[in-house]
């Protein structure tokens, strides 16, 4: 018996409890299961649905998803379990004792078959004017059990009404299919706790707190939900046909910047397993389209670095030198607009914390409306700067009111991952196929160290590579530049470095053991939180924060599906991209030391990039008003 | 209405026999526990609620975990249409049901007994409470039950809120727990991993009155009564077109017909035994007896005359269901309403038969496929009733368009 | 809402969490006795409880949705709840809906002007053998004709 520690999430929602044990020979061992006539050898407590998985039975499913503790509810997974009176769940149902399993009888075609035909007749929506078409798990489920009829019916009105409120996410309840997926990632994933269901029995729907507009609820914008989600309930706003007319227009000037992760996913949306970057590809594509130019976000990664970096030995210099005690440390990175919206909303007490530097996406908008525009002799007014990010909440940071600095929008537009693969679907281009280009000048060169900002723990590793050195004037003491504790997807890793042999100006510094913790996924951000609140973190200097689960390679704007295994190919894709590039390093980056002997004079943390690189954040608070 | 105690003896072979307060409870030490759990095997009880599932199975099970803290949970969620039986043993009984709690908790080694009493039922707290005072005084309850050393347990009561569905036992815990009554996955089951993860026995209160007396009197003796299969005696609510509705104790095994006339019936045309989730019973089969083998029910007895339109009450039924499915699991939460869909169409004399056919089919699967007793149930009166009641309903509601 | 009504409603519900704890499982205990009081758990108390109990707010929404006894409207002062399960309807609920109706000049799921009353229908109530049932808060009446049940609602305040 295991006791449950959290009693936040509802019991049906969490795995069941039986421990499985890590060495299986502890209590038992093995159990002898028979599948469909065959006999095969599992460690006890596995799942009947691993245990058909690990041998190749397929059981279809619906309200499983690997990232997610088990429900139970769509039961489409039902099998027969000899001797029991009913089906049971595959997904929920753990083998401890020598059962006989049969997963295809008539009873179970039936039930299956009936699941579909029922979930199809309160499913509202056609399939082919769906942004799911071809990717929806329900569709595939009719498909697999051959649905040619509406058995009972198919909803011809919508039973709820769209919520478009909120910049990032559109919530479409008639397209829902109660599997709960959403609510688990909300609650238990993400721990910010916006969605459940609301109401019982056929009443039921997934809903916000007072069913409050998502806008006015305490959502960030995550976009986790979306990735989970099998139908098209949810998605994210999309403005492709705004960039369409933009581009359309020939009075503008139509800038896209690309972010690392999206190059590394985007692949997936054209059918190639996952793995593999298009970096080169995607440039070409993105030029047939029809953007004017096509720079490299990773640009403005670099410059985030300079300037975190920088604030960060502000920091430990007033702290360490002038004994300024309103200086908060650790410092916490403030590049994904998830997690600012996170400790907005939960932690506003701790908002000194945050590293002041807009996030890369931000700092490149800004520069494109100011520097570029100067530089390219381009009224700013005519410039539409479009982000291909990962993310959903880019969506909602380039909509926040203070992200005007240029004197304009910096950013008009974010795009996912998704939205860009459809606008290159829809010119009627194969990204595979396209043949690589590089990108635009000047804002095509960027340094590996921007590269890997996709992944959980790169924005560490980049700063730590140009912060050591800054320091001591030496490389970081890691074999080929891969500071590895910051790699991997742990929940939250903790490590350090220690400066020695300072270089003169940071001899303050001297022997100091630079402390460092990196987190993603926002439940992990709340424990790392939570060590902050206690004072667990008083010997830390610099902490990283991502939003989403792996970082931005699991951003919510990435393709679907996701799971642990893909964000972890995706990783590996943005690594081996990252060691083949000469410049790994943001301050060897030519063009930062260009901008900062040309644009922004007085150097990094100075008034100009102050005002245009920096910004401030809100006291949210969780009251619901 | 004034709700107290009441001290009215009915009359009854088993459970409205004699009984002291505390009786079971000196006996149960005396015996010790593997003695409790030998005669409670052998007196053959199974679960009154419905499910009909061993009790001293479960007993065991729970006796057997591992654990630090183990929960003894009275079912008092009475919801099932046409049952009330566990009203009047709380209220005319309170001693039996108690007894049996704190006997469940000596013997499988609990010492929290929770009593989950449905909110429709709130005005029986005060006197249950009360009651509990007074055991208390009485050493019955608290450290040091009759002077036994470490013998402590203790029972409080929480109420339910209007949710049907928390009649079901991992419902219930969860409802406990402070959440939607949502019923769990099983496996685990409570007897391992029930109310906050520990090992919990979720009983009856008819289940636990009749512990008392069995612990009291022995397993031989309850056995005496009812069939092979259907040990004991049983409590019938009954209600519906009679003359005498109310609470009657009779020995399982008890023909449709001996009960009908007991209570006064005439005319009959049906019986829905078990509530809303049990099966309609036509005139034709009244020889049929009740027992967990035939005729099962927690105790609903619905009397129909002659003069009752069935489809009528299947369509009361079905408006329960989707009221009171909980919505979590597809086939019950939308099953329900294609059932009633269904209904619809024949009341307005617009179905085909191979529809009907097709909703059969469906009922057939929610009865496998649905999460829980209340969505396996749901369909058992759809499919008994149009199966039974066949010309009455079928063939008389027909709006065909004749020779157009 | 007034501060000074949020502030004693804070109170209160401090003191809820006192007696009942601050566990997850003690949210229902809250709401029931919040619901008793207020007829209603209104937004400002389902934060509240949210926030001592270290659970999120739509899980309290959530869990008074589910539960057909809590709500987070106001409601009348007085809830009536007529059985409409079937030994009630058999007895003759019908006649006793109709009846109420017209004197209340409302239907069932509304509130008389005044704030008096709210009409509800309600599942099975345990009280079979005597239909028609109605509870009224939480005080069962039972065999009602049409004559009874209205002047029992007529008494209510």
């Amino acid at each position: 018996m295991s006791k449950r520690e959290n009693i936040r999430v509802p019991v049906s929602q969490q795995p069941f409890t039986v421990t499985k044990p890590e060495d299986t020979t502890t209590i038992g061992g093995t159990v002898t299961v028979q599948i469909n006539e065959k006999k095969f050898s599992v460690p006890l407590g596995t799942t009947i649905l691993e245990a058909c998985r690990q041998n190749q039975i397929h059981i279809p499913t619906l309200c499983h998803h690997p990232d997610l503790c088990i429900a139970g509810v769509c039961r489409i997974c039902v099998v027969d379990v000899e001797g029991m009176k009913t089906l049971q769940t595959a997904c929920s149902f753990p083998i401890t004792t020598p059962i006989k399993i049969h997963t295809s009888t008539p009873m179970v075609r039936k039930a299956r078959r009936h699941i579909i035909d029922l979930l199809l007749s309160e499913h509202y929506g056609e399939c082919y004017s769906c942004f799911r078409n071809g990717s929806c798990e329900l569709q595939s489920l009719a498909k697999e059990y051959g649905v040619d009829e509406y058995t009972f019916g198919h909803a011809d009105k919508p039973r709820y009404q769209v919520d478009r409120s909120s910049a990032a996410v559109v919530r479409d309840m008639s397209k829902c299919i109660l599997c709960k997926r959403c609510v688990r990632t909300c609650i238990d994933l993400q721990e910010v706790g916006v969605l459940e269901a609301i109401n019982r029995g056929h009443e039921t729907y997934i809903g916000t707190f007072l069913d409050k507009p998502l806008a006015d609820v305490i959502c960030i914008n995550c976009g986790q939900c979306i990735n989970r989600c099998p139908t098209a309930a949810l998605r994210a706003n999309d403005p492709s046909d705004e960039i369409w007319e933009a581009i359309d227009n020939p009075k503008k000037h139509v800038i896209i910047q690309t972010a690392p992760s999206p190059r590394a996913a985007i692949g997936e949306e054209f059918g190639i397993e996952a793995g593999h970057s298009f970096t080169g590809e995607l440039n070409t594509a993105l030029k047939r389209i029809g953007f004017d130019k096509v720079f490299d976000t990773n640009f403005t990664a670099d410059l985030t670095i300079i300037e975190e970096g920088t604030e960060l030995l502000y920091r430990l210099k007033k702290i360490i030198v002038d004994k300024d005690e309103s200086v908060k440390l650790p410092q916490f990175t403030s590049c994904s607009p998830g997690w600012i919206k996170f400790i907005e909303h939960f932690y506003p007490e701790y908002l000194g914390y945050l590293s002041t530097a807009k996030s890369p996406q931000q700092m490149f908008g800004a520069i494109m409306k100011t520097f570029y525009a100067k530089q390219a002799g381009i009224n700013p007014a005519d410039i539409v700067t479009v982000a291909l990010m990962p993310c959903a909440a880019k969506k909602f940071e380039c909509n926040r009111p203070e992200m005007n600095s240029s004197g304009y929008k910096d950013v008009d537009y974010g795009l996912t991952t998704r939205e860009m693969a459809k606008m290159i679907r829809e010119a009627g281009i194969y990204l595979p196929e396209m043949p690589k280009a590089n990108f635009d000048e000047p804002f095509g060169d960027a340094s590996g160290a921007g590269l890997i900002f996709g992944a959980t723990g790169g924005v560490m590793e980049a700063a730590l590579r140009t912060v050591y050195e800054l320091v001591t004037g030496r490389e970081v003491p890691f074999k080929n530049l891969a500071i590895e504790p910051c790699r991997g997807f742990e929940g939250v890793k903790q490590a350090s470095v220690k400066l020695e042999n300072c270089v003169d100006q940071y001899k303050f510094l001297e022997g100091v053991e630079l402390k460092f913790v990196v987190a993603h996924g926002t439940a992990n951000a709340k424990k790392v939180m939570e060590m902050l609140r206690k004072g667990e973190l008083s010997n830390v200097h610099f902490v990283e924060i991502m939003a989403c689960p792996g970082g931005c390679l699991g951003g919510g704007g990435q393709p679907i599906p996701t799971n642990a295994e893909i964000r972890k190919k995706r990783a590996q894709a943005i690594y081996a991209e990252e060691e083949s590039l000469t410049v790994r390093k943001s301050h060897e980056n030519p063009h930062i030391k260009y901008i900062y002997e040309n644009f922004l004079t007085d150097g990094p943390c100075g008034k100009l990039s102050h005002k245009l690189l920096h910004t401030h954040y809100l006291k949210r608070g969780k009251f619901i008003s | 209405m004034e709700i107290k105690l009441e001290n009215k003896k009915r009359s009854g072979p088993v459970l409205f026999s004699e009984y002291k307060r505390g009786d079971g409870i000196r006996k149960a030490v005396e015996l010790g526990r593997e003695n409790i759990l030998f005669e409670l095997k052998n007196s053959g009880l199974k679960g009154r609620g419905g499910a009909g599932f061993p009790t001293s199975t479960k007993w065991m099970l729970s006796a057997a975990a591992n654990a630090d803290k183990k929960f003894i949970v009275c079912n008092a969620d009475e919801g099932e249409p046409g049952t009330f039986k566990d009203r009047v043993l709380l209220l005319e009984y309170p001693e039996l049901v108690f007894d049996g709690m704190v006997i469940a908790g000596f013997t499988i080694g609990a010492q929290t007994g929770i009593v989950y009493l449905r909110g429709e039922y709130e005005y029986m707290l005060q006197p249950l409470e009360d009651y509990l005072a007074k055991v208390r005084e009485d050493n019955l309850l608290g450290k040091n039950i009759l002077g036994k050393e470490n013998f402590d347990f203790d029972i409080s009561i929480r109420l339910g809120s209007g949710a049907y569905v928390c009649g079901e036992e991992t419902a219930l815990i969860e409802s406990l727990e402070g959440c939607r009554g949502e019923p769990r996955n099983r496996p685990p089951y409570p007897v391992n991993t029930g109310y906050l993860g520990y090992p919990t026995v979720v009983n009856n209160v008819e289940t636990l009155a009749s512990v008392s007396h069995i612990v009291l009197k022995g397993g031989e003796w309850f056995k005496k009564y009812g069939t092979d299969k259907s040990t004991g005696s049983k409590l019938f609510s009954v209600s519906g077109d009679c003359e005498k509705p109310g609470v009657y104790e009779l020995p399982w095994g008890t023909k449709i017909k001996e009960l009908l006339e007991i209570v006064g019936a005439k005319n009959t045309k049906a019986v829905q035994a078990g509530g809303a989730s049990g099966t309609c019973i036509p005139k034709t089969q009244f020889d049929r007896m009740l027992g967990y083998e035939d005729a099962a029910t927690g105790g609903s007895i619905i009397i129909f005359n002659e003069s009752r339109n069935m489809l009528k009450v299947l369509k009361n039924f079905m408006e329960f269901f989707i009221e009171e499915s909980c919505g979590q699991c597809t086939p019950c939460r939308i099953g329900n309403i294609k059932l009633m869909d269904g209904i619809e169409k024949i009341e307005s004399g617009e179905f085909t038969f191979s529809y009907i056919n097709n909703l059969k089919e469906l009922g057939r699967t929610m009865q496998v496929a649905s999460k829980c007793g209340l969505g396996q149930s749901s369909p058992n009166s759809f499919i008994s009733i149009l199966e039974n009641f066949k010309e009455e309903i079928l063939n008389t509601n027909w709006k065909g368009k004749e020779n157009v | 809402m007034l501060e000074l009504e949020k502030n004693s409603l804070s109170e209160e519900i401090e003191n809820l969490v006192k007696q009942f704890g601050s566990e997850r499982q003690a949210l229902l205990q809250i709401l029931q006795a919040v619901q008793r009081k207020h007829k209603h758990v209104s937004d400002f108390a389902q934060q509240e409880i949210a926030r001592l109990l270290n659970i999120h707010p739509v899980e309290v929404y959530s869990v008074i949705s589910f539960y057909s006894f809590l709500c987070s409207e106001p409601k009348g002062r007085n809830i009536v709840r007529l059985c409409r399960t079937i030994s009630c309807d058999m007895a003759g609920k019908d006649k006793v809906v109709t009846a109420v109706k017209r004197e209340l000049g409302i239907t069932f799921g509304e509130t008389t002007n005044d704030g008096r009353v709210t009409l509800e229908f309600t599942n099975c109530l345990g009280m079979c053998d005597q239909g028609p049932v109605m509870l009224v808060n939480e005080k069962v009446f039972t065999h009602l004709n049409p004559e009874a049940a209205v002047n029992i609602l007529n008494e209510v305040k």
